[in-house]
């Protein structure tokens, strides 16, 4: 092919060019003939298209994430808001933490391994690139039914991809989530947390600042990784019948990334970068376009010099490529020779490609040739919009009306046999075949991790000042009423980080769902934006960031939506940290909050096959009392343990508590199906001494949280009502299911 | 006795971490001879007797299925006297 | 007194070994893998991670950098160096230690708190604890089995340079459950489970990994 340059563009208007085979939109492609005055090169024509996809753009979404910025609570915390690679919140002490969330669905259907690995590589490059050590992850999957062959393939090879991938970089994998449902079947979603610590003053930002400093790419070279893998994988549908687009796979380096990561904070530590920006989906497009806009919007990069693993590669190839482990740096020139030194300490490929320059032009050369000559907003940021049509689905109605039929325990043998039931569900049972294929002890500051109700990672050894993180959500409760269902996951989420005692602080998110084209997929999106923006703001808490993932459906089935909520929280000790269970004899367990018939959107209705109803309705002032409990509870040292309930009620809480030290709990409870059964959002489990009980009760009604005696712990089984489970039945059938399923 | 052999190499245009990691290290090593370093795997299959054309496509199958991942990898069979 | 504490591109429980070290009451010293010095330190550990990404095999790579060099003269002469994981692959493969560690039986990353008995107490890292004592540190790899031929495996059982195997159920195949062994002289020590991830409880499942670190204090004293 030969090479197209602005000069050949200028001359020949009438070229056809194959704007629609790259996802582009007639309009779309008119659009960017004006914004040029002429049809774009090749190379600017690869650029738009895959800067205008979904996936880059945010097209379809925009409209309503500016929400997050309209409602945004005022936040002292907040330190770098949404629009940089990651959100940065100050946690105290100088410090300041970054965390986001992002998905890699698509690609670990097509290759579960490298998808889920290259996942965990963008994430943590991403965190890297605000300047800070990434300190730990977490991953929240999603898989179609446990027991369906395909979930089989994809779900070992993701766990290993992301253990793979996650372990090599020395990175504790704190916690996640793994859940089965059928709409996921072919649509698994990995989600790839990670947080990343670092000083005020060592913030970086993504912007080519400075005419004549250098544009600077570092790491691993160039291949032909993934190409058109964004614009054409996260566009469109595969799978849904006819031909599917085989897309190049892009294959992780962990190995190249850890050396990226140690060589990246050295330089740092050095100040030897003006900008940084790291090079995920989109490539050198998405870099040099972000980078430049970022700045005064100048900057000139020899194409030619990009380091190549495989020197076939065309510019529009090169331009595209989403090859792993690359940076891309903006570097005084007096400070270009010291960076040469520390790449070169780390044998890190490094290449001054171009430098930034006065005006507001991206302009590429290849081999002296101007194959791109554009302003560089109009790539990055100033992207198509669509307000896409949307309209409640007809389903909602439906099943808003319909009422859970599911049986309900009564008698002393139901009680049991529902208790084990749900301690072996696939969605309930013990992760352990799936998080002991990952490091959670490196770098050895992990509080907690899975099975905690949060992760928590030191970040100073000498004060002790910590920070946790919860990732929920329920697709069941989001599906009955997503307005609903966000909030109660943003407000899980934080409890989850309260009943360690750590306060939350920040929000990050993880928006999945089916096709943008569909009005019903696009007004669960809208609500459940509507949802946590009104959540956030009602609980004070800013966004930071987030990402979205669109067409996670097969045909025309969707996903259920799935808004992963993540959450931050700080604590000033983590020494003095609420644990999750009890270690010993004789405490009095109590409940917070209150308890109704919510069987809508429950573990046990899904069980029985059963997604009807109307989910609960989130009480967030109440949420906010019930943390503020938490957190006092802490400082003044009432709980001896503390969990949140949520799927699978009661049950699945006291299961859990009880197996994890195994020291056993006597229970009595009023309609004990209920009881156990609902999962009424706002309550935890705590475990006092006996000599705490004031303490509790004065402190639950200066918040006006109800709070109810449960029992006491102590014994070798788990007795509820007279219901004698003993520990070793009880964790047999909560440890085998995984096993029994993955091998 | 024959042997069936399979051998599974990552396909040309697919990163090989493990093939780059060696082709650094020989240098240092003071082995200069190589440009590039591709790692694979290879299978020795025995069966009794001489390999029949139906076992030689039954091979082929599970190359393709299992012994190989044909999203990155590309595989050959022979016979190996 | 001194404890070097290796860092090869790849490595990740250098900084976890180095505070291990100094909670334990030596100076951890950072070495750099092309560096030509060992900085005069009295001991060397090489920590846990991913050498090289462990391509090709676990530690086949580091073995040839330059420190290692140094680090096999000085083992020669009786300098104290324990391997921990990675570290532990890297001596197998220096030579310094018998045997190979090979892909766990049952094929996947394994992590979890792992119950050791420490079975000779007569080496530099493992004097602080008792013949027979128990101990739960974290196991943390994918290849970790460890395997020798029959002759050797004989001669480090009839020699005792077992210095510690797994309670309970094997956790990854490794021959008559071997966790760690020791050379002839007891300097240099090899151990797949991670000490250094268990010298306080808040971080780690125990604070009974600490015994290896503070093992070479009476080594020096001596």
């Amino acid at each position: 092919m030969a090479l197209d340059t602005v000069a050949i563009a200028q001359t020949t208007p009438e070229a056809i060019q194959p704007y629609a085979q790259l996802g582009l939109k007639p309009d779309e492609y008119a659009r960017i003939r004006q914004i040029l005055g002429r049809r774009p090169t090749s190379s600017e024509l690869a650029m738009y298209s895959v800067m205008w996809s979904e996936h880059c753009s945010y097209k379809s979404s925009k409209v309503h994430l500016k929400q997050f910025g309209d409602k945004a609570p005022k936040s002292d915390a907040l330190l770098v808001g949404i629009g940089e690679n990651a959100g940065v919140v100050d946690v105290g002490q100088g410090y300041a933490v970054t965390f986001k969330i992002e998905s890699h669905n698509h690609p670990s259907f097509v290759e579960p391994y490298q998808g889920a690995a290259t996942g965990v590589g963008g994430i943590v490059r991403d965190i890297l690139t605000m300047g800070a050590r990434p300190v730990a992850v977490m991953d929240p999957l999603r898989f179609g039914p446990a027991d369906a062959p395909d979930t089989r393939r994809v779900l070992p090879g993701i766990v290993a991809g992301v253990g793979g991938y996650g372990n090599c970089l020395g990175l504790p994998n704190i916690g996640g989530e793994v859940i089965f449902d059928e709409t996921y079947a072919g649509n698994p979603l990995v989600n790839a947390l990670c947080v990343g610590v670092m000083k005020h003053s060592d913030i970086k930002l993504a912007k080519a600042a400075g005419a004549g400093n250098l544009v600077v790419l570092y790491g691993a070279k160039t291949g032909g990784d993934g190409i058109g893998g964004v614009s054409v994988l996260a566009s469109e549908t595969f799978g849904a019948g006819g031909s599917t687009k085989r897309p190049s796979v892009q294959v992780g380096d962990p190995f190249v990334e850890k050396i990226l990561i140690e060589c990246s904070l050295e330089i740092f530590a050095e100040d030897l970068v003006v900008g940084i920006q790291d090079l995920g989906g989109a490539g050198l497009s998405c870099a040099t376009s972000e980078l430049a806009s970022g700045g005064s919007g100048g900057m000139k990069v020899a194409l030619d010099k990009v380091p190549l693993r495989d020197p076939s590669l065309s510019p529009e190839e090169i331009l595209m490529s989403e090859s792993q482990e690359r940076m891309c740096a903006i570097v005084e020139p007096e400070k270009l020779a010291r960076f040469l030194e520390i790449c070169a300490k780390w044998d890190v490929t490094v290449t001054a490609i171009g430098e930034v320059t006065d005006g507001d032009r991206l302009v590429i050369t290849w081999n002296d040739e101007i194959i791109v000559n554009v302003p560089p907003r109009t790539v990055a940021h100033e992207g198509p919009v669509y307000n896409r049509p949307m309209a409640q689905p007809a389903y909602i109605d439906d099943v808003n009306s319909q009422t859970v039929k599911v049986p309900i325990p009564n008698s002393a043998a139901e009680i049991k046999a529902t208790v084990l039931q749900l301690a072996a569900a696939p969605n309930l049972a013990d992760k352990s075949w799936v998080t002991s294929q990952y490091d959670k002890y490196v770098q050895g500051n992990t509080i907690q991790s899975q099975p905690d109700d949060s992760g928590m990672v030191r970040i100073d050894e000498r004060t002790h000042l910590g920070v946790a993180i919860s990732t929920d959500a329920n697709a069941n409760w989001s599906y009955l009423n997503p307005y609903q269902g966000a909030k109660l996951a943003l407000a899980e989420a934080a409890r989850n980080i309260a009943t360690a005692g750590a306060r939350p602080l920040a929000v990050t998110n993880c928006l999945n769902f089916g096709s943008p084209e569909d009005p019903g997929v696009m007004w669960q999106f809208a609500e459940s934006v509507r949802g946590l923006a009104d959540g956030c703001l009602e609980m004070g808490l800013p966004v930071t960031g987030g990402n979205v993932s669109f067409y996670n459906q097969t045909g025309a089935v969707a996903i259920l939506p799935t808004p992963v909520i993540g959450v931050l929280g700080v604590i000033d000790d983590v020494r003095t940290r609420t644990p999750m269970s009890f270690e010993s004899a004789g405490l009095d367990l109590y409940l917070l909050g209150d308890t109704y018939a919510d069987l809508a959107g429950s573990e046990w209705a899904f069980m029985h096959g059963q997604r009807v109803g109307q989910s609960p309705t989130a009480d967030l002032a109440r949420e906010m009392r019930l943390i503020e409990v938490l957190l006092a509870g802490r400082e003044e040292k009432i709980f001896s343990a503390a969990h949140d309930l949520s799927q699978g009620g009661l049950s699945a809480g006291l299961t859990e508590m009880v197996l994890r030290h195994s020291v056993g709990a006597t229970i009595t409870l009023a309609d004990v199906g209920i009881s156990l059964l609902s999962e009424s959002p706002g309550r935890v489990i705590v475990a006092i001494e006996t000599s705490k009980t004031d303490a509790l009760s004065s402190l639950a009604a200066k918040y006006q949280i109800t709070l109810s005696k449960l029992g006491t712990t102590g014994g070798d089984s788990l007795i509820i009502n007279g219901a004698v489970i003993s520990l070793n039945e009880l964790c047999t059938a909560h440890t085998a299911t995984f096993p029994k399923l993955f091998g | 006795m024959a042997k069936i052999v399979v051998d599974v190499m990552l396909k040309p245009e697919i990163l090989d971490p493990q093939g780059n990691a060696v082709a650094s290290a020989l240098p240092r090593l003071g082995f200069t001879f190589a440009t590039s370093v591709r790692q694979g795997k290879r299978f020795e299959i025995e069966v009794v007797g001489d390999p029949t054309p139906a076992q030689l496509a039954e091979v082929e199958k599970a190359a393709e299925v299992l012994l190989s991942n044909p999203v990155i990898e590309n595989y050959v069979v022979r016979v190996e006297k | 007194m001194r404890v070097g504490v290796i860092t090869f591109p790849g490595t990740l429980d250098d900084r976890d070994a180095a505070r291990a070290v100094n909670v334990g009451g030596a100076e951890a010293v950072s070495l750099w893998h092309a560096d030509a010095d060992l900085k005069s330190v009295d001991a060397v550990i090489l920590p846990g991670g991913f050498s090289y990404g462990d391509y090709l095999r676990c530690g086949a790579i580091s073995r040839f950098a330059p420190v290692m060099n140094l680090v096999i003269e000085a083992a020669e002469k009786g300098m104290p160096v324990l391997g921990i994981c990675n570290g532990f692959q890297v001596l197998c493969e220096s030579h310094l230690l018998p045997g190979a560690l090979t892909r766990n039986s049952d094929l996947h990353f394994l992590c979890r708190d792992q119950e050791i008995e420490i079975t000779n107490t007569k080496t530099a890292w493992t004097s602080s604890y008792s013949v027979g004592q128990k101990i739960v540190i974290p196991l943390k790899n994918g290849e970790g089995s460890f395997q020798c031929d029959d002759k050797t495996l004989a001669q480090l059982e009839g020699e005792g340079r077992v210095i510690a195997r797994y309670v309970g159920q094997n956790p990854n195949g490794s021959r008559n459950l071997i966790a760690g062994i020791s050379n002839a002289r007891g300097n240099v020590v090899g151990l797949m489970p991670h000490p250094e991830h268990a010298i306080d409880p808040l971080t780690g499942p125990t604070a009974q990994g600490l015994g290896f670190f503070t093992s070479i204090l009476n080594a020096m004293v001596k």
